[in-house]
């Protein structure tokens, strides 16, 4: 068993020009829970969850043995991650599987990558 | 080789595995004589080769799930069989949605095709240490990400079977745009071949066969050197064979009744080769299988040959209407040219000398340059 990321993009200010009504937003939950029901269901689900946007965002910055503080995303680009889940799956098929149905379920792109190691690192 | 694959999820080592075996192959068949069964024989010897190189990087987890796999294998009841099945799952494997067209065809033509990766990387326009990177790159993908050897299931087959037949035609493409890569094309036969034979209820597998065959069916009549119109060939060198053989299938795909992009493509061949001359060409059949084309697939490309189909049956006129409706083909040498020629057609001379030229300054390779420079002074048209 393998486990993978799945995580959706955001571009900055992509907010939609009028803010989704009562019954969108519930439609869009109730499809969001569905899926993630299933994935529960089907003992792929291991975590996910929506992030703030990169205004929130604080970084730790290492150089030369010492540690910065600063405000702002790692990096200044267009699209930041928006949200993610981490999955179990056989391979990348059935990852692919569940990218469908969250990408569905969301209406926006989703890219899947391969965990090389999950778990705690032991020295 | 597709074997050894999926016993290992580890395309380098088969790879590896397979090439040392066929090695030993070569030492020993001229002395011990060929073994009864040498498929078998190889992949017998190119699995212990693989288990050897596996003790001596020390992978002995991997060792013990081969060990795992070997038995399924020898408890496997034919050798013919599950070969066949290998080669269908290592097909959907190398072409894989989640790998780029190129690495598609790249990981195609190496693994099922047997090309050498220089051989790979002559074909596909690229130097033998690019192509290299490219082909680890993307075996990396495939075990980091578990791309799986496996027939997809029945509800992704359509799609996968899609991406399958168009790296076949990509690889085909590449030998057609320059006749000298007579290996690509005679690969992309093989396996098309194949691959309509291990699926046989699959009418576009069979739709991409009779395409290919119907197309070289017609390169003993094409120069080498230049673009060689239809109307300008010699239908006397056409390969009379497989031309019998393409129509034969176009025919069983129609009885079939389940069409789809490649058999239209190569049912509008098989007009094409039927008349004794280009004058006897049934270009109303052609607009019709172009219309049906282009509702399944309404590409830019497919607008512009169903163009040149109705200058045949409606008039330059009509044809140059629905030309100058297409979107997207600005950067097409083939686009400008077919407007030229059009153009021509209704004697506005000026304007088809500014669509020749605009083509000629488009044209990918030298031999297209020329071509269009002979239509811009007039000599072929």
């Amino acid at each position: 068993m393998k486990q993978y990321l799945l995580a959706t993009y955001m571009g900055e200010g992509a907010a939609p020009s009028s803010p989704p009504s009562p019954d969108e937003m519930a439609a869009f939950m109730k499809r969001v829970a569905d899926v993630e029901q299933d994935m529960e269901d089907n003992g792929a689900f291991v975590f996910g969850g929506g992030l703030f946007g990169p205004d929130t965002a604080t970084v730790v910055r290492y150089n030369n043995e010492e540690t910065v503080t600063t405000d702002g995303p790692f990096i200044e680009a267009k699209e930041h991650i928006a949200g993610f889940y981490v999955i179990n799956a056989e391979d990348i098929d059935e990852a692919l599987n569940w990218a469908t149905k969250v990408s569905t379920a969301i209406q926006k792109e989703i890219e899947v990558r391969p965990f090389r190691a999950t778990g705690r690192v032991r020295a | 080789m597709a074997t050894l694959s999926r016993l290992y999820g580890d395309i380098s080592l088969a790879e590896d595995s397979v090439q040392d075996a066929f090695a030993v192959a070569l030492e020993l068949w001229p002395i011990e004589g060929i073994p009864p069964n040498p498929a078998g024989w190889i992949v017998t010897t190119a699995r212990n080769r693989a288990i050897d190189s596996m003790r001596r990087t020390g992978r002995g987890s991997e060792l013990e799930e081969a060990a795992t796999h070997m038995s399924q294998f020898a408890a496997l009841p034919r050798d013919v069989g599950p070969v066949d099945d290998d080669r269908l799952r290592l097909i959907f494997t190398c072409c894989h949605p989640a790998l780029s067209p190129q690495d598609q065809m790249a990981l195609t033509l190496r693994l099922l095709g047997g090309l050498t990766v220089d051989e790979v990387a002559r074909g596909l326009l690229t130097s033998e240490p690019a192509m290299a990177k490219r082909l680890v790159r993307a075996k990396h993908k495939i075990k980091a990400a578990k791309i799986p050897y496996r027939i997809p299931r029945e509800a992704d087959l359509p799609e996968r079977l899609r991406s399958v037949v168009s790296v076949l035609s990509l690889i085909y493409n590449a030998g057609s745009d320059d006749l000298a890569k007579t290996q690509l094309r005679a690969e992309a036969i093989i396996l098309a071949r194949q691959l309509a034979r291990l699926m046989p209820d699959e009418a576009e597998v069979h739709g991409l066969l009779a395409l290919l065959l119907l197309n070289e069916a017609r390169v003993p009549a094409r120069s080498k050197e230049e673009p060689t119109l239809l109307r300008d060939q010699d239908r006397g060198l056409w390969d009379r064979d497989l031309i019998e053989e393409g129509q034969q299938i176009v025919r069983d795909c129609i009885r079939r009744n389940s069409p789809g992009p490649f058999q239209i493509q190569a049912a509008i061949q098989a007009v094409h080769v039927d008349g004794a001359s280009i004058e006897d060409t049934n270009w109303n059949k052609i607009r019709i299988l172009y219309d049906q084309l282009f509702a399944l697939t309404p590409t830019p490309v497919v607008a512009l040959n169903r163009a040149i189909a109705i200058s045949e049956t409606e008039g330059a006129a009509v044809a140059l209407q629905q030309l100058d409706g297409i979107h997207g083909l600005e950067q097409y040498h083939l686009f400008h040219a077919t407007r030229g020629t059009l153009l021509r057609r209704l004697d506005r001379d000026a304007e088809a000398e500014v669509a020749f030229t605009t083509a000629v300054g488009l044209a990918p390779t030298e031999q297209d340059r020329k071509f269009l420079e002979s239509q811009l002074s007039g000599t072929t048209v």
